[in-house]
């Protein structure tokens, strides 16, 4: 067996635990495993890419490599659980960066030599049939420009998205007049752009081209609301992927075809997934300018006659305390408040006093689907006291109190009460339906997607305002006393 | 064209393989509840950092300076996709390593 041989075999090991991680990936049990299959295969196809031979520059190469991990490993291993989602944007846009660098690197590489076929790689690339090409072929190009666009728009667009999720910049959707038409002029012009690299094959246009795609990738981005910003995360997730098969045919490998098809085909049926979790479809999340409707109105204007009933600590933990069921409703601010092992001691406090107490997760409840079930699991709550949504609501009626933490709009009744809601038609928590609400909530602003909830207004509805862990501290002392 | 030909072009044996793994990609995630949506997401993302294969081959064999320098910034770029990617992800399902039959045990103890 020639070397080459081997290290194509290598490479088609590495696929496999790919496929094996993604099945691994998809159930709970084998989940964890899953991802430790991939890393090993992750790890036998950079030892193979290393023992390919003619490999120089081994000294950058090995730089940006310790480089990478010294920063990747403390960035991911110590941020804070609330920060997750923005991490996995900002990885997934430098792996969308890397394809289109790889991409555009390819295509200087093959226009500067006319032998590229034999020296490069040392793999077979697409010129099998003659000695050596002079000017590239159009469908070479056709990938380059593939690679490069999809990779800059995730790129770009990752960025974006982590901005709104970090805060930096504000998670409501950012609108300004013919934004779709400047849009359609930007997508034409990157497409005339395309055509005349593969009729002309001048570097120049590759470059105008890849400042075209990081501008499209951010305004791609820009009008989506911050609430699904997880959706376009994962659908930026499968863009990587695409643009990484299309370098791996541009330089003509085998293993990044596979690895990135399987998670550009496997992310777009993810991102439908959820999508269909919040209700909606896909193009609604992507077009529809979620939430931009109530930009204008701010979260202080809403004295319009209605008053919130706020109470102390002490009302409420008797309330929870006499209850015979509480449902509790976590959200993005237990998360925040990092308050998931304090509810847990609610949960077992009222528990020991006899009160049956169940958590209703919202499939999107956090920032991320399964955000909830995570911190909560990680809080040692037991496993069989997490609803999902679908098996929480029969019970509501007969629940005498919705405890809600740090959530809005995932019980927010305009879901299904307004037509003109922008969250209109998504699935909630149908909290409104318990005897007693209790609001936990920092203040009155309005959930991420920034609406209003009628709820709040409700007259069975008593809030507690504070930081989501303070409060339920709180709680705990005064259930104990009751 | 003899079939021979067309089955030893390797564009054709790429565009093969493109295409069978979309299909094996959408299979093979099918069934994936809900709660493991953000890992599973996370993970797909740790295996496309395998785009670092790719820059460590553009990189290797690079011939000018403009190519060494996108070639390492690319590897730079690739090694954090990778290395975060799999860190996160295995952070997030550490979360869930307790199964629910192991987890009532360890509820005991803090009292």
């Amino acid at each position: 067996m020639t070397r080459g041989t081997f290290l194509d075999l290598c490479y088609l090991v590495a696929a496999i635990t790919f496929i094996l991680a993604l099945k691994g990936l998809s159930s709970p049990k084998h989940a964890r495993r899953g991802n430790m299959i991939a890393a090993v295969g992750m790890a036998i196809a950079i030892a193979a890419t290393f023992a390919q031979p003619h490999l120089h520059h081994l000294l950058p190469m090995i730089i940006a490599m310790v480089l990478g991990a010294a920063v990747a490993v403390p960035t991911s291993r110590f941020v804070k659980m609330t920060a997750i989602p923005q991490l996995v944007a900002i990885f997934n846009g430098v792996g969308g960066g890397a394809a289109a660098v790889v991409s555009i690197t390819t295509y200087i590489s093959l226009t500067a030599t006319t032998t590229v076929c034999r020296s490069f790689l040392g793999v077979s690339l697409n010129c099998y049939s003659s000695g050596g090409v002079k000017s590239v072929a159009t469908y070479k190009i056709l990938e380059v420009v593939l690679g490069v666009i999809i990779g800059t728009v995730s790129f770009s667009g990752s960025a974006i998205a982590f901005a709104k999720l970090q805060e930096l910049m504000t998670g409501r959707p950012i609108t300004y007049p013919a934004q779709q038409v400047l849009n359609a002029i930007l997508g034409a012009a990157a497409v005339a752009c395309a055509i005349l690299l593969m009729t002309t094959g001048a570097l120049v246009w590759l470059w105008i081209l890849l400042v075209l795609a990081f501008i499209l990738g951010i305004a791609f981005v820009l009008p989506i609301g911050g609430a699904d910003v997880p959706v376009l995360i994962s659908l930026l997730n499968s863009f990587t992927g695409i643009a990484v098969a299309a370098s791996g045919f541009t330089i003509g490998n085998n293993l990044l075809i596979v690895a990135g098809t399987l998670v550009g085909a496997s992310g777009i049926l993810l991102t439908r997934m959820m999508s269909a979790a919040m209700g909606r479809s896909l193009p609604n999340i992507l077009f529809s300018a979620f939430g931009s409707v109530v930009t204008a109105s701010g979260s202080t204007e809403h004295d319009d006659g209605r008053s919130v009933r706020s109470g102390t600590a002490e009302d409420i933990g008797v309330l929870l305390a006499y209850a015979r069921k509480v449902v509790i409703i976590p959200g993005y601010g237990l998360a925040v408040a990092q308050a998931q092992h304090v509810v847990r001691e609610l949960a077992e406090e009222l528990k020991d006093r006899g009160v049956d107490v169940c958590f209703a997760i919202h499939p999107v409840a956090g920032r991320m689907p399964g955000h909830m079930n995570v911190l909560l699991a990680e809080a040692n709550v037991p496993y069989d006291e997490l609803k999902e949504m679908d098996e929480a609501n029969p019970e509501m009626s007969t629940t005498d109190v919705a405890l809600v933490v740090g959530a809005n709009d995932t019980v927010n009744p305009a879901a299904h009460t307004t037509p003109g809601s922008p969250i209109y038609g998504m699935p909630i928590i149908n909290a409104d339906q318990a005897t007693n609400v209790v609001f936990l909530k920092r203040s009155m602003r309005p959930g991420f997607a920034g609406i209003d909830n009628d709820l709040l207004y409700n007259p069975k509805t008593v809030l507690l305002f504070g930081d989501a862990k303070d409060t339920l501290t709180k709680l705990v002392a005064s259930v104990k006393s009751a | 064209m003899i079939l021979s030909d067309v089955l030893s072009n390797p564009n054709i044996q790429y565009l093969t393989v493109f295409i069978l793994s979309a299909f094996v990609g959408i299979e093979v995630i099918s069934k994936v509840p809900s709660i493991l949506h953000t890992p599973l997401m996370s993970g797909s993302n740790a295996i496309h950092g395998v785009i670092i294969v790719g820059s460590m081959l553009v990189l290797g064999n690079a011939t000018t300076n403009v190519e060494v320098v996108l070639g390492t910034i690319a590897v730079f770029l690739a090694t954090l996709n990778v290395v975060g990617g799999f860190v996160v992800t295995d952070r997030m399902l550490e979360m869930f390593k307790t199964k629910p039959e192991d987890k009532r045990p360890a509820d005991k103890d803090p009292a």
